[in-house]
């Protein structure tokens, strides 16, 4: 016998090992290797320069803009423009406070253990899009109406996915139930429709919401540009939402309907107490993920006119008193983006593997 | 049943020799000096409570696991990093996993051919038939073109043993056969394994089938914590076990 | 289902409580609320449509569109009819979806190779794409390749010139053009010999093996063949093709292939950007497979290189494909974001120009619905059949 504290053996230093093992196993390695390295070291330098060291920072008209590196001058300048659009000056604490708002309902998801983050998340589904319908357009409780035309920048982009995303819940919801319903009637309609708005690419959407809904509509009636873009985004999302609920209702295991069945509740109770909150929780990270594609995909409105984030870059980017900064403005939004996105997918995924643990017995 | 085409009588001494071997995970020794002698045509059973390394052990006999200290020669060739050594034992050592590891994109007689053909180059028709054969000798010649998600358990684990036959090995390797089988079914491949044994063929099996132990084994090594406690044959291991260790083990398991 | 005899049934409740009645009663009333609500929608309609003087039907696909486009692949030109619009369109949208497939299934499979990679640099590399890549809107991608660098390329003159047949500037990609001459036919006959020279050794190759187990290289053998056969047959045809090498003409190039700019912004985006989900997809297919399996695989003597051949690969694939056809089906609705930077593709010249010059909203968009929805039905349809075809059978 030997002794138990016997070491493994050492065969090199660790970095050594670990670079061996890790980087240099084989020619073909060390050629990849070398070969990435050297693409990296050829262009972090010059990137870095332009980012950082050869940018302009400060100063406050384009003539500042004078080194080879970025202008992120034009991103601090046009910043309120970015974010609010047209919005009034004096006016934007009304977004600035929804701002606040959203962040203190969903930050607190990141966080465990954060006290009453449930019911700050329930006010943030529910209660949020209440305040923010009497808050940004006003008209009511002597605000001062902002007509929705004014609206834009980063404001528009969230407004967009927020309501998308929450309106299409519910009847998301419905489609997916009568998906699985026994009745072929219900059922057809619901997968027809499902599959019509899948198939088809969310500009014609857009279109078909700009152009043929003042047709449907009973003459004099009429919805402004952005109230027809959310019916089409809305229409759009909730075929989507539905498969993603639709996904959670078939693994829910048969013995929870067949339990809920023998303990005589009926369709709706069956359904509203039992199925759906399992199945609801399951597919929280499929509506996460739905919702970061459908964040994406907001930046298709600028086509129908509409300013987006991307749609208030792009309008600026041309402006003839600024030279060239199309790429900072690029990078400006791109960044925006990937910060949300990558955040919300780290979220979702950590939820996933959290949820997967919990349902595997 | 019929022998299988080696060189049956000479028995090779030693066709496995383990020498000082150690094992680390990181800075976990799983394996601590294991030194073990398996002549030709011996059966041996290893048991020991879980966790006691007797998986990593036979796994490393066709370095499915490698080892960092210590020699192991498979019939006369030592494992080490070199592919061809590798491959070359793998191609004489079976081994029957306790998921069975079938491949389900495959029916069972390809599963059964596959090897022969890729490695051993044999030609279809001819790996074809001695499928068969060893399917017949496991006894499920009729599922011959059914794929492993059709069948049970305990047939699945008999065509995994034919597959491993098929390559016509030297030795064969069974790692806890029937831990994942439902009682019922634990006894077909028991039976075609008592089968396998008395046609003469070199056997290492990790089981807590003690009765397959009494009936079958020439020797029975009980592994803890990594190392080897005690081997001795059965009827002396059962009714005499030495070690401390051995005894404890041996109430748990005989309790119930 | 049991038989029952009349005299054996319970008595039946009343029609209200009983559940095929109700479900027949609730059938009729979806039934109706999508007739009444779709005769509502036609019915505005129709009369908003009277009073803005807009005539329905399709006769309008006849008349002469009047607008130039860009870029066709069938011929046409602005005496052309509306239908002749659609056309070219459709086959924009096609040729883009096709070269996006094509460059993002190459590009999704190394990356999500890469992914996986034992090479720690090359791993975080990919990661760091997939993860960059993915969460940035296609969008914004698109006018970054065409506003930020391809607009910012030299002017025709100052073109970039790769050995005087391939120029590059911010009018676009100018490639050589392959025109056949006589005799051009003898290459032909070279690749079709090819092609049947590498069937047969297939086959001849499986039958040997069937006869004395020798496994032949099918695979190095028959890319061989490929290649030289054509080039050794093109040489002996006395070097059949001319290339129409494009030209500074004036202002702008002439003569070879344009790949336009908005084509090059749209594919390079569309493709890397689908590449990125490929790489996840692919990555989470070979993942997919077990352990176990490579295992297996190992302990019956195969090599590494055959246990991804004929257990990994094999696995994955039926993983890999379903997922993959989705993202294909994606990329060809993606495609139609074409619009915003003025690449004609159906979306832009169809739903976008003729829609605007002729006012036919209902029909316009009606077609290209279903021009959407045809395609994702075959895509669907092929894939159904591909998984029925290789469903692993369980019990």
């Amino acid at each position: 016998m030997t002794e138990s504290t016997m070491k493994a053996p050492k065969k090199a230093l660790r970095p050594v090992k670990w670079m061996r093992e890790n980087l240099f196993s084989g020619w073909f390695n060390t050629v990849l290797t070398l070969g990435v390295a050297y693409l990296l070291v050829t262009s972090v330098g010059p990137l870095l320069n332009w980012f950082f060291l050869d940018a302009n920072f400060v100063g406050s008209d384009p003539s500042a803009c004078t080194g080879a590196g970025a202008c992120w001058l034009f991103i601090s300048q046009r910043l309120n423009f970015f974010i609010y659009g047209f919005y009034p000056d004096e006016l934007q604490w009304r977004v600035d406070v929804m701002f606040l708002l959203l962040a203190v309902s969903f930050v607190p998801q990141f966080i465990e253990r954060f006290p009453g983050r449930k019911w700050l998340g329930l006010f943030g589904i529910f209660g949020l899009p209440i305040v923010g319908y009497f808050l940004i357009p006003g008209g009511s409780f002597g605000l001062e109406e902002v007509q929705s035309s004014k609206w834009g920048g980063l404001m528009l982009t969230l407004i967009l996915a927020y309501i998308g995303i929450i309106a299409s819940l519910p009847i998301g919801i419905l489609l997916a139930l009568g998906r699985r319903s026994e009745m072929p009637i219900i059922r057809g309609i619901c997968v027809v429709f499902i599959e019509v708005w899948r198939a088809v690419p969310l500009i014609t959407v857009l279109f078909m919401a700009s152009v043929m809904l003042p047709l449907f509509l009973p003459e004099g009636v009429n919805f402004e540009k952005l109230a027809r873009a959310l019916i089409g985004i809305t229409l759009w999302q909730s075929a989507y939402m539905a498969e993603v609920i639709r996904g959670g209702l078939q693994a829910i295991p048969r013995g929870q309907y067949e339990a809920a069945d023998a303990l005589g509740l009926g369709y709706w109770r069956k359904m509203g107490l039992v199925i759906l909150p399992q199945a609801l929780k399951m597919v929280i990270p499929g509506i996460v993920n739905t919702f970061i594609s459908l964040f994406k995909d907001t930046t298709l409105v600028l086509i129908i006119g509409l300013f987006d984030i991307l749609g208030t870059v792009q309008s600026t980017v041309t402006d003839p008193a600024w030279q060239n900064v199309a790429i900072e403005g690029y990078v400006f939004v791109a960044f925006c983006f990937w910060v949300f996105c990558f955040g919300i997918s780290r979220y979702s995924q950590n939820l996933e593997r959290k949820l997967d643990t919990g349902h595997k017995t | 049943m019929q022998t299988p085409p080696k060189d049956q009588p000479g028995k090779k001494p030693g066709i496995i020799r383990v020498e000082g071997m150690h094992k680390w995970y990181g800075d976990f020794h799983v394996l601590k000096d294991l030194n073990l002698t398996v002549d030709q045509g011996e059966r041996i059973v290893i048991c020991g409570p879980s966790g006691s390394g007797k998986s990593t052990f036979i796994r490393c006999i066709n370095r499915l696991e490698e080892h960092q200290q210590g020699k192991i020669i498979v019939d006369g060739i030592e494992l080490t990093d070199d592919v061809r050594h590798i491959d070359t034992v793998r191609r004489e050592v079976g081994m029957v996993f306790q998921h069975f590891n079938l491949f389900p994109h495959l029916t069972v007689l390809e599963n059964c051919c596959l090897s022969p053909i890729w490695v051993r180059k044999t030609p279809r028709k001819e790996a074809e038939a001695s499928a068969m054969e060893y399917l017949e000798r496991v006894k499920i010649p009729d599922q011959a073109n059914k794929f492993p998600g059709q069948l049970s358990g305990g047939q699945q684990q008999r065509v995994a043993i034919a597959r491993a036959l098929c390559m016509k090995p030297k030795i064969m390797l069974f790692d806890e056969p029937t831990s994942a089988l439902d009682p019922e079914m634990i006894k077909e491949v028991l039976d075609v394994m008592i089968e396998l044994a008395g046609s003469g063929m070199t056997m290492l099996c990790v089981t807590h089938e003690m009765g397959f132990a009494k009936t079958v084994a020439d020797r029975v090594i009980f592994m803890d914590g990594g190392e080897i406690v005690e081997q001795a044959p059965p009827h002396e291991f059962f009714t005499n076990p030495q070690e401390a260790r051995t005894q404890k083990f041996l109430q748990q398991i005989l309790a119930h | 289902m049991k038989k029952q005899t009349i005299d054996t049934r319970p008595a039946g409740p009343k029609p209200w409580y009983d559940p095929r009645v109700r479900s027949l009663f609730f059938q009729a009333i979806a039934i109706a609320l999508v007739f009444w609500g779709g005769w509502i929608l036609v019915d505005n309609t129709l009369s908003n449509m009277e009073s803005r003087g807009i005539s329905t039907g399709f006769g309008f696909l006849g008349e002469t569109a009047g607008f130039g486009i860009i870029m066709n692949l069938v011929p046409y030109d602005a005496t052309m009819s509306y239908g002749r619009t659609f056309w070219v369109g459709l086959t924009n949208t096609l040729l883009v979806s096709a070269m996006g497939v094509v460059a993002a299934t190459i590009l999704g499979f190394i990356i999500g190779v890469a992914r996986l990679s034992s090479n720690w640099l090359v791993a975080k590399m990919a990661l760091v794409y997939i993860e960059v890549i993915r969460n940035i809107p296609l969008l914004l991608q698109i006018f970054f390749w065409y506003f930020a660098v391809l607009s910012n390329l030299p002017s025709p003159r100052q073109s970039v010139d790769v050995g005087g047949a391939l120029f590059l500037n911010n009018r676009g990609l100018y490639l050589p053009d392959p025109v056949t001459q006589e005799g051009f036919g003898i290459v032909w006959g070279g690749i079709l010999l090819a092609i049947a020279a590498v069937v047969g050794i297939r086959i001849w190759a499986k039958k040997r093996q069937l006869a004395t187990g020798q496994i032949f290289p099918t695979f190095k053998v028959g890319v061989a063949i490929l290649v030289l056969v054509p080039i050794i047959s093109y040489l002996v045809a006395g070097r059949p093709l001319e290339w129409d090498l494009p030209a500074l003409r004036g202002f702008n190039f002439g003569g070879g292939i344009t790949i336009i700019p908005e084509l090059a912004a749209l594919w390079i985006a569309l493709s890397l950007y689908t590449a990125s989900f490929i790489a996840e997809i692919v990555r989470s297919g070979i993942l997919s497979v077990s352990k176990g399996q490579t295992e297996a695989s190992k302990a019956l003597g195969l090599p590494n290189g055959l246990t991804l051949r004929l257990v990994v690969i094999p696995q994955a694939m039926r993983v890999i494909i379903p997922p993959l056809t989705s993202q294909y089906l994606n990329l060809v609705k993606n495609s139609s974001l074409a619009t915003a930077i003025g690449y004609p593709d159906l979306v832009a010249v169809f739903m976008g120009t003729t829609l605007n010059q002729t006012g036919q909203a209902v029909e316009v968009v009606a077609i290209t619905m279903a021009v959407y929805l045809t395609i994702s039905l075959l895509i669907s349809l092929f894939m159904n059949i591909y998984n029925r075809a290789v469903a692993i059978k369980e019990r």
